[in-house]
């Protein structure tokens, strides 16, 4: 009995070993995806990063490039002890931050591991070179080759926005797509083109042995992935007109936008003041500069600022009592100084001949006359009530990309305000207002709040008499697509055959000559047959603003801009100078008038302009 | 025989050599695989002592200091009469280190003295073996009474519980070990059938289902009753085949059934227009059948089943048939359970342990990645494995405690199938040694305490390398002479050189 217990858990235990053997033997022996996992484990990715995608300009000249650099990254668990004082010296850094980067490294190195740091990013080639030349004496120390951004023009800095290595909020927002050391577009062009522009990463994939050394490419190199090149972005920006603009804006606040009336192509983009290419290309180092700047040069103005149009939105309201039929261009309307209306209320004008037509109104940007238009505009029996006839006047409004996004491809753009009949009976009370509680906005103040890009938008609309195509910058090109939005044609609510007698009134506010009442002659370059409309809109904060917009040539218009500067007093002092000089600049690829040039670039508002905290 | 053998002997003869080469052997392996397993953290000198396998050679050295002093300087025959208060006051020292000692790893078991520390629970695995063997080499103890029973019971659940208690599950799994020494010693084979039979519901209760469970139950209790009454052998083999066969088609036609009602009901509701008397009202009014599942049927026939069996077994005055009615009851209960067990009395790392074992959890980061991982270290060893100091995942430091509970990955990876072979051929050797040399004793004393340390030796081996392979849930206890670490070498020392020096004694004397 007692040895058959015995032979019986004899035979138990040899069961049990065999199991334990059985399963040793299937896991090491038969199943072999073990020994790939092990050798997964012991895998090395050499990481190739692509280069990044070149931006030209419309005429082919390199925007943004790329340049070489090194990243300077340690292998904690390799490194040795080293003298700190020469390595510190050949890398141009401290010895104190070489000990705190490596005690640093030393505290966490559990989680490091294997693994390497970036401790020196985009070191400049020389010294580079002077750390190849000792890194022998340094194991564990080692450069990586960076293709960084290089801007061989300074033009655009907001526009093309800048790279630099992706935060953890960064890849949390994109999760899967980046890995700690890539480096990822955060504004301007290369965010929005952030997809086209960054390519591929590769990799090289080798095995290392138990003692850390690289023994050999991982299946023969069978499963390396080569780095494939961003692709190239073609803007649609002038490189040469864009840097006229921000020289023209500096040390004044405000925008230039130029746009191709035919295509919508944004020319140029400038909002002051702005990012330098210098600083976007070491944007770690500048950032709190950036960030501190109370005039706030991150923000761009061109897209993202809402100002009072003022009388250049006179045009707009001019068009649409055209198109409702209250207004004909052989009206006339008296002017005594300004629109008088109540118990001695009045909306003041300057001095000008007095009653006068449409096309006059608009050459001398006559306050008067636009109230008239405007009140007729909202007193329109057709309409049941004021509210709505003040949502069929914003109709039109919208029309014309007012009051909206335009759908640029410019990230972060903002929509303006147009406001509604509802707004206004949210306001003062459904039946408690009137035109005439509202007539600010027939001359562009009130509740009218637009983007420099909208009035942009807005001349080339006048330009191509009755259509716009949504501004872009970006070109289609070789594996970059567009949206085919920025092909089709937008119409306003307004017919075509109204504009051209605004247009009129608009060639002859610049082109009637010195002391002809012109609001505009100013910008009159011979033989260029500028259009255009001055504006000059209240600034709760000091001075006024001003505002120009102009097209040229009159027919078949090649350029259509609108300057905004802030606090720059009358429309014709700054805004119709600037922009004219952006015309010409564009057309003729010079500027004649090197005086008025000078003026311009010397010109000091800053002064004026209230900062913000 | 006898005769020649009362002459006394000196060491060489009374000593089992071979015993004692397969325990340096251990050692020596372990030394060596503790050595490759921390020499990529802790540098390369194996005899520095900051380093582990600098330690570990401490702890050797100390272990053989233990065991002279076991095999000479202690007489044999005292164990027996020191049982009982070394027992006592280890059971003191259990109870004491949940207060006074230091936590770590979420189990307050360790005693920590500087830099030394001391795990209390591996000293009681020594003083539990000595005390059964005293308790069960009593001249008037038959395991087969209550009595001895509970005594025994009590004897190995007292120190089982309270390390229970300290959280030190592996440990305590240690002590269903001494099952094998009861059945040794004349317990019932078919209590290990049964705890078998609970492990294995459990398993196929979580796994699969418990109607799959109760039906591989009662075809376990068929055959067996098939085989304890060889008369009755084909009634048996017939009944559970056909039971089985019934209740395996029950599911399936049973799902037709559902899916044909349920069929009809969407065809009802959505043909509303159809006159009444046209629409197979028949079947529909079956509706309320899809309340019912498969395991109710098998419930209501078990019920019928039950009472019929007992009154059978009353009848025949077969007690295996009443056993197997009561375990039928009990098995259907605990399958009940099972969910609840699972869910409720586990604690959250040893149901997910248990679940990523089972494969119902895939979990390669988490609870799942030291398994995975030590798989991983132990199936790419191969035959021959990587070679000495040659294995990556022991070197990157994928296999967390490699040095110690996880030390068979070292073996497995830089060994191979033929270094895993030694090693377990050894332990096996170890193991059937003291088997083979307990029975040999006259003493029963000797024999009963061979026969535990034989099964505390196999229960670290199947736990601790069922684990490593993913055959067992991760628990965390040490290889046997492998591992590093002081407390466990000096007990598994100390366990095996007291059955040296009372098997010594023993050839001594007689």
């Amino acid at each position: 009995m007692d040895n058959g217990r015995r032979t019986r858990l004899l035979f138990g235990l040899g069961v049990a070993a065999a199991i334990l053997l059985g399963k040793i033997f299937y896991i090491q022996l038969i199943d072999g995806h073990y020994k790939e996992e092990a050798l997964r484990n012991t895998m090395v990715y050499d990481v190739i990063y692509p280069t990044r995608g070149v931006i030209y300009d419309r005429n082919g000249k390199i925007l943004v490039g790329n340049k070489v650099a090194y990243d300077i990254m340690v292998t904690p668990k390799e490194v040795e002890a080293f003298d700190t004082l020469t390595l510190a010296q050949v890398l141009d850094v401290t010895p104190e931050f070489l000990r705190s980067k490596m005690d640093e490294y030393h505290r966490n190195i559990r989680s490091i591991g294997h693994q390497s740091r970036v401790m020196l990013r985009q070191v400049p080639a020389e010294t580079y070179m002077r750390f190849d030349e000792v890194k022998y004496r340094y194991p564990g120390f080692r450069g990586q080759v960076r293709s960084i951004r290089d801007y061989p023009i300074n033009a655009g800095g907001n526009l093309l926005g800048y790279v630099s290595e992706v935060d953890q909020a960064f890849m949390d927002r994109h999760p899967g797509e980046y890995k700690r050391g890539d480096y990822a577009g955060k504004t301007g062009i290369e965010a929005a083109r952030e997809a086209d522009l960054r390519g591929e990463k590769g990799y090289h994939i080798y095995l290392r042995n138990a003692k850390n050394q690289v023994e050999q490419p991982y299946k023969d190199g069978e499963e390396d992935v080569e780095a494939v090149p961003g692709h190239d972005i073609v803007t649609t920006i002038d490189a040469d007109l864009q840097q006229f603009g921000q020289e023209l804006m500096q040390n004044k606040v405000g925008s230039i936008v130029a746009i191709e009336p035919a295509t919508g192509e944004i020319l140029a983009l400038v909002s002051s003041p702005g990012i330098d290419v210098t600083q976007l290309a070491d944007i770690g180092k500048h950032y709190k500069e950036i960030a501190q700047n109370p005039y706030k040069p991150m923000y761009n103005r061109a897209v993202q600022a809402s100002y009072p149009p003022g009388s250049v939105f006179k045009l707009a309201n001019g068009l649409i009592g055209l198109e409702e039929g209250v207004l004909k261009p052989e009206y006339q309307y008296p002017c005594n100084h300004g629109y008088h209306f109540g118990a001695g209320h009045k909306l003041g004008c300057h001095g000008h001949p007095s009653p006068l037509d449409m096309e006059t109104s608009i050459m001398m940007s006559c306050n008067a006359y636009y109230c008239y238009v405007y009140r007729n505009i909202l007193d329109n029996k057709k309409y049941k009530g004021i509210d709505e006839a003040m949502d069929a006047w914003r109709e039109y409004a919208l029309s014309f990309g007012f009051g909206r996004k335009l759908g640029t491809d410019f990230p972060s753009e903002l929509g303006g305000n147009i406001p509604s009949g509802s707004f206004y009976n949210r306001r003062y009370g459904k039946g408690h207002w009137n035109s005439i509680t509202v007539i600010s906005n027939s001359i562009g103040q009130g509740e009218i709040l637009i983007t420099p890009m909208h009035l942009a938008n807005f001349c080339a609309t006048v330009a191509n008499r009755g259509h716009y195509i949504i501004p872009h910058m970006i070109k289609a090109s070789e594996g970059v697509e567009i949206d085919p939005k920025y092909y089709e044609r937008q119409y306003t609510l307004v017919d075509t055959t109204q504009f051209p007698k605004v247009i009129q009134g608009m060639w002859r506010a610049v082109n009637s000559g010195p002391g002809m009442g012109g609001t505009a002659w100013v910008a009159a370059v011979p033989g260029l047959d500028i259009c255009g409309k001055t504006g000059t809109a209240q600034n709760p904060r000091g001075a006024d603003n001003s505002v120009f917009i102009c097209f040229a040539p009159k027919d078949h218009p090649k350029i259509a801009v609108a300057a905004y500067v802030e606090n720059g007093g009358f429309g014709a002092t700054w805004a119709c100078p600037l922009a004219s000089l952006m015309v010409e600049k564009y057309l003729t690829g010079d500027t004649q008038r090197k005086d008025l040039e000078r003026r311009m670039k010397e010109g000091n508002l800053m002064g004026r302009v209230k900062k913000d905290k | 025989m006898i005769l020649e053998n009362q002459t006394k002997r000196g060491l060489g003869q009374s000593v089992d050599w071979k015993l004692i080469g397969c325990y340096l052997l251990l050692i020596l392996i372990g030394w060596v695989n503790v050595y490759s397993a921390s020499h990529a953290t802790d540098g390369t000198s194996a005899l520095d002592f900051a380093t582990r396998s600098g330690k570990q050679l401490v702890w050797i050295v100390t272990a053989f200091g233990l065991a002279g002093l076991i095999l000479f300087v202690i007489p044999a025959r005292w164990w027996e009469g020191l049982a009982p208060w070394l027992y006592a006051g280890v059971a003191f020292l259990l109870v004491a280190v949940i207060f006074l000692g230091v936590e770590v790893k979420g189990s307050r078991s360790w005693f920590a003295f500087g830099p030394v520390r001391f795990q209390p629970a591996e000293v009681s695995k020594i003083t539990t073996s000595l005390l059964l063997a005293v308790v069960m080499s009593q001249p008037n103890f038959k395991i087969s009474q209550i009595k001895s029973f509970i005594l025994t019971a009590l004897v190995i659940a007292l120190p089982m519980l309270i390390i229970l208690g300290e959280k030190e599950t592996g440990s305590a799994l240690v002590y269903a070990g001494f099952i094998f020494v009861l059945y040794r010693e004349g317990l019932s084979g078919w209590w290990l059938a049964l705890i078998g039979l609970v492990i294995l519901l459990f398993i196929t209760t979580l796994t699969l289902s418990p109607y799959t469970s109760i039906v591989i139950l009662i075809a376990v209790l068929c055959i067996c009753n098939a085989f304890q009454r060889p008369k009755e052998f084909m009634p048996w083999i017939l009944i559970g085949a056909g039971v089985v066969l019934v209740l395996s088609l029950i599911p399936w036609l049973w799902g037709l059934l559902t899916s044909h009602i349920t069929a009809v009901n969407e065809l009802r509701t959505n043909l509303v227009t159809v006159p009444e008397a046209d629409a197979p009202t028949g079947l529909s009014k079956l509706s309320f059948l899809l309340k019912i599942e498969p395991l109710h049927i098998l419930l209501v026939l078990a019920l019928g089943a039950i009472p019929w069996f007992t009154i059978k077994s009353f009848r025949e005055r077969n007690l295996f048939l009443g056993l197997s009615v009561a375990t039928l009851v009990a098995g259907i209960v605990l399958v009940f359970s099972t969910d609840f067990i699972f869910q409720k009395v586990l604690q959250d790392h040893q149901r997910k342990r248990i679940e990523v074992l089972l494969g119902m959890k895939e979990d390669l980061s988490g609870v799942g990645y030291n398994v995975n991982q030590s798989m991983i270290a132990i199936g790419s060893g191969g035959m021959r494995g990587k070679g000495f100091l040659n294995g990556t995942q022991t070197a990157y430091g994928f296999v967390p405690e490699q040095s110690t509970d996880f030390i068979f990955c070292t073996v497995g990876e830089e060994w191979g199938f033929a270094g895993c072979l030694v090693v377990i051929l050894l332990y096996v050797f170890l193991i059937v040694r003291l088997m083979l040399d307990a029975d040999k004793c006259r003493e029963s004393f000797t024999r009963i305490y061979g026969y535990c340390v034989a099964a505390c030796v196999f229960m670290h081996l199947f736990i601790n390398v069922g684990m490593t392979i993913g055959l067992m849930p991760v628990i965390g206890i040490p290889l046997p002479l492998l591992s590093y670490g002081g407390s466990s070498l000096w007990a598994f020392t100390v366990l095996i050189f007291i059955f040296i020096a009372l098997y010594r004694q023993e050839k001594k004397y007689f």
